[in-house]
């Protein structure tokens, strides 16, 4: 496939691995904070390309991992509401709630679908009238320009049996937060798709206030060794600065239309990161102008207390702590079909990928 | 969630469009776009194309990886798009 196939250029990767072993000159750490990064990092087998002095770590990129099991609960009661539907991404109905989860409840017989964009989800609102049908809105600021386009189009159409509940977030507070929590990182692999809707401008402060690189990433394995040939150099040269290497896609402005409409729809608020905890200012609810379509203040409902699992480390492994395989669970009590922490749920996880192409 | 596909545009319909995804037809909004034309390829994601993809820089990035095999090849900064 055209802007795929060149990208996974086998004399482009010869090329550039050898480059960045010869740029190892001192021992960096370099994380990505995108679960399509961690997905595709292990999968066209990156670590293994990497000089010993390039450590390659997970950070909290993925949306279902860093998402609370109060939210899951939340929906899990929603589900259980006689004239409800619930719409969502398929990643998150495998993810285990207090004591269920979306997939069980579906089991049981709740009315449940998979879509694949909020647009079906509207689709599903306007011939079940007689319905409530809530989406479940998380991920960062790219699948937050869909969720803020879903509910634009739901009130100029004026379909009052839309719902959002949002989970969405924004990266930069979790990426301050691992940086001021003392977590040794040289340079960020900064999200590629996040970054088409924000631009680079939200990266700026990382340079200036901690010294740490940022380099916008593609997806391919082209795009990610030249993503980490380009951070090497920034800190061998002690020149930390804001890059786009995916500038196929990514310009410093980002997509104005989009940013409009996310500042539009939805409003910053305090939200909580698995391992990182309640971040300032990093969550989106929805504005006051859509309160209407916002799930949580027109849809009361009585929600179970939270009980976090035991022994599961998905918090330090979203921090880079911790490598998946230092979890006394992993691929023994919890594996993709049987998950006991979200980081095994989606293929986007740290625990997931790892499980699927890390192990050797 | 991250996933994003290159998909090359079809036909064209006010805010939305037919894409190719790898010869696979698929409906695509462009209401988060502008100046989109049949022929240009977006990233899809999600049902939105989130993005024009510019077959310039792409060439270029790829060019510029190339001299980098070459002897002494080497990106300067400037080359680089710098913040």
């Amino acid at each position: 496939m055209k802007y795929i196939d060149e990208f996974r250029n086998a004399e482009l990767v010869k090329i550039l691995t050898e480059k960045i072993r010869a740029e190892a000159k001192k021992e960096i750490n370099l994380m990505e904070v995108c679960g399509g990064h961690t997905w595709a990092i292990q999968k066209f087998g990156i670590p293994s390309l990497m000089p010993k002095e390039v450590r390659l770590i997970s950070g909290p990129g993925c949306p279902v991992c860093v998402t609370g099991r109060r939210y899951i609960d939340q929906a899990i009661a929603y589900s259980r509401l006689n004239d409800t539907i619930i719409t969502t991404f398929g990643d998150l109905i495998r993810v285990p709630g207090s004591t269920s989860s979306l997939n069980l409840e579906k089991s049981k017989g709740a009315d449940i679908r998979i879509v694949y964009s909020i647009l079906d989800a509207l689709k599903i609102a306007r011939v079940n009238p007689s319905k409530k049908v809530i989406f479940l809105g998380i991920g960062f600021e790219a699948t937050a320009s869909s969720s803020a386009a879903g509910v634009f189009n739901a009130k100029k159409e004026n379909l009052t049996n839309f719902f959002l509940f949002s989970s969405h977030k924004i990266m930069p507070p979790a990426m301050s937060a691992l940086i001021d929590e003392g977590i040794k990182i040289n340079g960020y692999l900064a999200p590629g798709h996040v970054s088409a809707i924000t631009g680079s401008h939200i990266y700026d402060e990382f340079p200036v206030k901690y010294k740490v690189g940022c380099v916008i990433s593609g997806f391919e394995p082209v795009d990610i060794l030249q993503s980490i040939y380009m951070l090497q150099q920034q800190v061998n040269d002690e020149q930390y600065r804001v890059e786009i290497q995916y500038n196929r896609v990514v310009n410093h402005e980002g997509n104005l239309k989009a940013k409009e409409l996310i500042a539009q729809v939805f409003t910053l608020r305090d939200d909580w990161w698995r391992g990182l905890g309640v971040l300032k200012g990093s969550g989106l609810g929805l504005s006051e102008a859509y309160a209407d379509y916002d799930a949580e203040k027109m849809i009361t409902v009585a929600v179970e207390k939270t009980l976090e699992e035991k022994g599961c480390i998905c918090g330090e492994i979203l921090k880079g702590l911790k490598k998946p395989d230092e979890c006394r669970l992993f691929a023994k009590a919890c594996t993709p079909s049987n998950p006991v922490g979200s980081c095994m749920v989606s293929h986007e996880g740290a625990c997931a990928a790892y499980y699927n192409f890390g192990r050797h | 969630m991250c996933l994003g596909i290159p998909s090359k545009i079809v036909s064209i319909d006010g805010d939305n469009a037919i894409v190719s995804v790898g010869g696979t037809r698929v409906e695509a909004s462009l209401q988060l776009l502008t100046d989109i034309q049949v022929g240009d390829y977006v990233l899809l994601h999600t049902g939105f194309a989130i993005e024009k993809i510019s077959p310039e820089e792409a060439e270029e990035t790829l060019k510029l990886l190339q001299k980098l095999g070459e002897p002494e090849g080497e990106i300067k900064p400037s080359e680089n798009k710098v913040d």
